[in-house]
C-alpha cells in the first residue's frame, strides 16, 4: 500500500500543473498571419500566445460579429475550475496518505478516478458548449454574413479537438503541457488503484 | 602515305577537340553555364543573407536592399522630405529637417556607416552624412527610420566621413574649404586664409546620440575621403585631400597641378586628451540639434551655439601628412590596421602606405619639411608598396578579409582584385558602367564577409530597358569567394548610391520592431482607445483627437470647424497587430499624408480654405473594408458660430 499511496500522491499532484500550464491551446494560422494567432486556455483564463493576439483575433473575429474572447471575470468557470481542480488534487492527495497509512481500501483511489473523469467530461462538455457558443451566437450587424449552402449561417466554431478550416483561417485545438499533466496524473492514480490492489491480495494471501 | 594520313587525321581531330573546348569555355562564362542566377535567387518567401545600406546621393535618402538578390525593402527617408512617408511633411518630422539657414527639405547623402564594436560591425546603427548643407544623421535599426540629425557648423561640403572602430566618434570634414570664421573676404584671397576644419562627433554608446566634441582646424585643402584606424593602427584616423594647390577657380585643371597631394593622418586620442585637458578654444557658430523620439513620433530641434576648436600646431605629434600622387579619393585601411591604401585618381598606380613605418618615420622626426606648420613625412619612408599598372582612376578600396584588396577604377571602368602581400593584380572584371564605390559586407571593418562585392556604377547608358534621358544608377554583385570575381546581377539603385554598407542579416533582423506599442507611446496628443477621442478649440487652433482601427476613424463625422481655421489631426493608429499601418489624407492639406504604424501617433496641419463638407480616408490598404475608411468634415464659414460636433457611428 505504501507505493500505491505514493503514486496516488504524485499521480492527483500532477493535477497543479493546471496552475501553471495551459490546459488547451488554439491556434489560427491564415495566409496573412504567416505567424499565426494563438490563445492559450488555462483553467483561469485566457491568455495570447503573443501579447496582442487575444486583442488580435478579436479584430479579425468583430467582421464576421464573433464575441471578444472572455476575460476571467466574464465566465464563472474561470472561478469555479481552479476551485474544482484545487479540491481534486487536495482530496487525491488526502487519500494517498490514508492509503500509506492503510486507512483506506484503493477502491476509494478508483472512486477518486471515476469522479475526475466524470468531471473532466463535464469541463469538455462545458468547453464544447462555450466555443459553440463563440462560433455562432454572431452578432446582427456582422459586418460579413455568410452562408453555407443550405442557406444556414456559417459557424465559426473552432474544432474541440484537431484541425479544421474556418473560411481563410486554419484552426488547430489541441491539448496542452497541463492537460498533459492532468492525463498523466489520473493515469498514474489508476495505476496506484492497480498496484494497491495487487498488494492487498499479496498481503491477504 | 598511310602513316601521313593518320597523322594528319590526328591533327585534324586535334584541331577540332580544341575548337570545341574553346568553345565550351565561351559557354562556361555566360550566366546559365556558372548558375550565375541560381546564386542571386532568394526564393519566394525566403529571406536574403545580408542587409545593404545604400547611399541615395541626391535623393538625400538611404536605401535597403537585400544581398545577392539585389531587392529592394525600404527607401529610408533622411535629409530630404519624403511625401510617401510623410516624412518632413507632418508636424512630427518637420523639425529633423531644421537647420541654422531654416527649414531645407533636400539634401546631398554620400557614405553611410555601421556601428562597430572592436572594429566589428555590430548592427546597432547606421550613420551617414550630407554633403551640401553639412550635416550628419543616425538611422536605429530597430525601427529603420532616422533618430537624429546634427548640423556641422563651420564647415562647407561635408564629406569625408568615417565611424572609429568602438563608434567612440564619427568624423566631417570639409570639402569645400572656407573661411574660418565664416567672413566677407575676396574669393582671390582663399590661399592661407580658407580653412578645412575636420569635425569630431562624439557618440553616445547608450542612444547613439551625437553631441559636437571638437573641431580640428585644417588648412584649407578639400577634404575627401577619410577612414578611421583599425586594430594597429586604432586612435588614428585618415582623409585624403585634393586641391592642395587651393585653387579657386577652374579647380579641374588648377587642383590637378601638384605632382603630390596629401592623406592627412590624425592621432585623434591625442587631441581627445588635448581637450579633456582644457585645450582649445571655443569659437562662435550656430547650428541646428534633431532628435527624433521614437516613442512620440516627435522630433525636437535645438539651435545649439559654439563650437571647441583646435589648432593642430598646437598639438605636437598630433596631426602628420603623407604625400600621395595626384589627388586621392579613396584611402582605405586594412582590417588589420597596418595598411593604408591611397587612390591617386590621376595617378598610374595605387600606393600603399605602411601604419608601422609612419610610426617610425614620426619617431624619427625624419620630415620633409611643413605644411602650415603641420610636418610632412616623407613619401619613400612611409611606402608600404606600390601596385603597377592597375587601371585608370582609382578610387576606392575594400578587403575580403583573406589578404586581398578590391579596388575600383573609374576611367578604366572594372574592379581589380590584388594580393596585400605581394602588391600583385590577381583578377580584374569590367564593370558597367565607370565604377565609383565598391562595398564588401564588412569590408571596411576588421572582420569582412568576402563573400560578395557590390560595385556602384556612375553611368548607366544601355544595362537596363531606357527611360527617357535619365535612368537609375546601377549596382553590380559579385561573387568574389573564389579566387577570380564573376559578375552575378545588375540592380538599379535610388539616386546615387556614393558607397554602401553591407551586414550579415542576423545581426539585424531579430531586433527589428514589428509595432510601437500603444502603453509606450508617448506623443503629447496621443489617445489610447476611442473613448478618449474628442475635437477640441482654442481660438482658430482646432485639435482632433482621432483613432484608427480596421477599418475606420474614431470620429468620422466633425462639424464645427471654420474657414481660417488651423486644424491639427493628432491621429492614433489603435492596431497592435504587425504590418496594419493605415494612412490619413485630407482633401485640401497643404502637405503629404500621414502614414501611421500601429501604435503610432502622427499629427497633420489642415487649414480649411472654402466651406464645405469635405472628405478624409485611408490611404493604406488596411484590411477588406478599406474603401470604407473614411469620414467628413464639416466647414463653416469664417467668423459664423458653428457647434463643435463629433461622432461615430450617431454617438
Ligand atoms: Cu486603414
Amino acid at each position: 500500500m505504501k507505493t500505491s499511496g505514493i503514486i496516488m500522491i504524485l499521480g492527483s499532484a500532477l493535477l497543479l500543473g493546471l496552475f501553471y500550464f495551459p490546459l488547451w491551446n488554439i491556434t489560427l494560422g491564415a495566409p496573412q498571419y504567416p505567424e499565426p494567432l494563438g490563445m492559450d486556455i488555462y483553467i483561469s483564463g485566457i491568455q495570447g500566445e503573443e501579447e496582442f493576439d487575444i486583442q488580435n483575433i478579436d479584430g479579425v473575429n468583430h467582421y464576421i460579429g464573433m464575441k471578444k474572447i472572455p476575460k476571467p471575470e466574464e465566465m464563472w468557470e474561470f472561478n469555479v475550475f481552479p476551485l474544482v481542480i484545487g479540491g481534486m488534487a487536495g482530496l487525491g492527495i488526502l487519500l494517498g496518505f490514508l492509503g500509506f497509512f492503510r486507512k483506506i481500501s484503493p477502491n476509494w483511489f478508483l472512486g477518486w478516478f471515476v469522479l475526475m473523469l466524470v468531471l473532466g467530461v463535464l469541463g469538455m462538455y462545458d468547453f464544447n458548449v462555450w466555443l459553440t457558443d463563440y462560433g455562432t451566437d454572431l452578432d446582427p450587424k456582422a459586418i460579413l454574413k455568410l452562408t453555407d449552402e443550405a442557406g444556414n449561417p456559417i459557424s465559426y466554431k473552432p474544432p474541440l479537438f484537431g484541425t479544421q478550416q474556418i473560411l481563410n483561417f486554419t484552426a488547430h485545438s489541441y491539448p496542452r503541457l497541463g492537460a498533459w499533466l492532468m492525463f498523466a496524473g489520473m493515469f498514474l492514480t489508476l495505476v496506484a488503484w492497480w498496484i494497491g490492489k495487487r498488494s492487498l491480495k499479496t498481503q491477504n494471501i | 602515305m598511310k602513316k601521313i594520313n593518320s597523322i594528319l587525321s590526328l591533327l585534324v581531330l586535334v584541331v577540332i577537340m580544341i575548337g570545341c573546348g574553346g568553345d565550351g569555355d565561351r559557354k562556361k562564362s555566360g550566366a546559365m553555364a556558372t548558375n550565375a542566377a541560381e546564386r542571386v535567387y532568394v526564393a519566394p518567401g525566403e529571406h536574403d543573407e545580408f542587409y545593404g545600406f545604400f547611399s541615395g546621393g541626391f535623393s538625400g535618402q538611404m536605401s535597403v536592399y537585400g544581398l545577392p538578390s539585389g531587392r529592394l525593402l525600404k527607401v529610408m527617408p533622411v535629409f530630404s522630405q519624403d511625401a510617401e512617408k510623410g516624412y518632413g511633411y507632418n508636424e512630427g518630422t518637420k523639425p529633423m529637417l531644421n537647420t541654422s539657414y531654416g527649414f531645407i527639405p533636400w539634401g546631398d547623402l554620400h557614405h553611410v556607416d555601421i556601428s562597430q564594436t572592436n572594429g566589428e560591425l555590430d548592427g546597432r546603427w547606421v550613420f551617414t552624412h550630407e554633403n551640401n548643407t553639412p550635416r550628419v544623421a543616425r538611422i536605429d535599426l530597430n525601427t529603420f527610420e532616422t533618430g537624429e540629425i546634427l548640423e556641422i557648423p563651420n564647415s562647407a561640403g561635408n564629406h569625408s566621413f568615417a565611424i572609429t572602430e568602438n563608434t567612440e566618434y564619427l568624423i566631417a570634414g570639409t570639402r569645400f574649404a572656407i573661411p574660418s570664421p565664416q567672413r566677407d573676404m575676396s574669393i582671390e584671397d582663399m590661399k592661407g586664409n580658407f580653412k578645412g576644419p575636420l569635425t569630431f562627433v562624439k557618440i553616445d554608446q547608450e542612444t547613439g546620440g551625437m553631441e559636437l566634441a571638437f573641431q580640428v582646424i585644417m588648412p584649407g585643402f578639400n577634404f575627401d575621403l577619410a577612414h578611421p584606424g583599425r586594430s594597429a593602427s586604432h586612435g588614428w584616423m585618415f582623409a585624403t585631400t585634393y586641391n592642395s594647390e587651393e585653387a579657386n577657380t577652374l579647380l579641374e585643371v588648377n587642383a590637378s597641378q601638384n605632382d603630390k597631394d596629401f592623406i592627412v593622418a590624425l592621432n585623434w586620442k591625442k587631441i581627445e586628451e588635448y581637450v579633456k585637458n582644457g585645450g582649445g578654444t571655443m569659437m562662435d557658430a550656430e547650428y541646428a540639434h534633431n532628435v527624433y523620439n521614437h516613442n512620440s513620433s516627435t522630433a525636437t530641434s535645438t539651435m545649439k551655439k559654439g563650437v571647441k576648436t583646435v589648432d593642430p600646431k598646437d598639438i605636437p605629434g598630433a596631426v602628420f601628412f603623407m604625400p600621395i600622387p595626384k589627388s586621392p579619393h579613396g584611402c582605405d585601411v586594412d582590417p588589420t590596421g597596418e595598411y593604408i591604401v591611397g587612390s591617386g585618381k590621376l595617378a598610374a598606380e595605387l600606393t600603399v602606405f605602411s601604419f608601422s613605418k609612419m610610426i617610425k618615420a614620426i619617431e624619427d622626426k625624419n620630415y620633409d619639411g611643413d605644411a602650415y606648420g603641420i610636418p610632412i613625412l616623407k613619401y619613400e619612408d612611409i611606402l608600404g608598396g606600390i601596385v603597377k599598372q592597375p587601371g585608370l582612376g582609382p578610387l576606392h578600396t575594400e578587403f575580403d578579409g583573406k589578404g586581398n584588396a578590391y579596388t575600383t577604377f573609374f576611367i578604366s571602368s572594372e574592379v581589380v582584385k590584388w594580393s596585400l602581400k605581394d602588391y600583385q593584380v590577381i583578377d580584374r572584371k569590367p564593370t558597367y558602367y565607370s565604377v565609383g564605390h565598391l562595398m564588401i559586407p564588412g569590408g571596411n571593418s576588421r572582420k569582412p564577409f568576402g563573400k560578395y562585392l557590390v560595385a556602384m556604377n556612375k553611368i548607366t547608358k544601355d544595362r537596363y530597358l531606357p527611360t527617357g534621358p535619365e535612368m537609375n544608377h546601377s549596382a553590380q554583385l559579385y561573387d568574389i569567394s573564389g579566387d577570380k570575381m564573376e559578375l552575378l546581377l545588375d540592380f538599379p539603385t535610388i539616386g546615387e548610391p556614393h558607397y554602401a554598407a553591407g551586414i550579415p542579416a542576423d545581426l539585424i533582423k531579430q531586433n527589428s520592431k514589428k509595432i510601437y506599442r500603444l502603453d509606450e507611446n508617448e506623443h503629447e496628443h496621443a489617445v489610447r482607445n476611442e473613448s478618449e477621442t474628442r475635437v477640441e478649440r482654442k481660438g482658430n487652433e482646432v485639435h482632433v483627437y482621432m483613432t484608427m482601427i480596421r477599418s475606420h476613424f474614431a470620429p468620422d463625422n466633425i462639424e464645427g470647424i471654420k474657414v481660417g481655421d488651423k486644424v491639427y489631426f493628432h491621429v492614433t493608429n489603435l492596431e497592435q497587430d504587425f504590418d496594419v499601418p493605415h494612412g490619413f489624407a485630407m482633401i485640401g492639406a497643404n502637405t503629404a499624408e500621414l502614414l501611421i504604424m500601429p501604435g503610432a501617433t502622427k499629427t497633420m496641419l489642415w487649414e480649411p480654405k472654402r466651406i464645405g463638407v469635405y472628405p478624409l480616408y485611408c490611404t493604406d490598404f488596411c484590411s477588406a473594408l478599406h474603401q470604407e475608411m473614411q469620414g467628413y468634415v464639416r466647414v463653416s464659414p469664417a467668423g459664423s458660430n458653428p457647434e463643435l460636433k463629433w461622432s461615430l457611428d450617431g454617438d
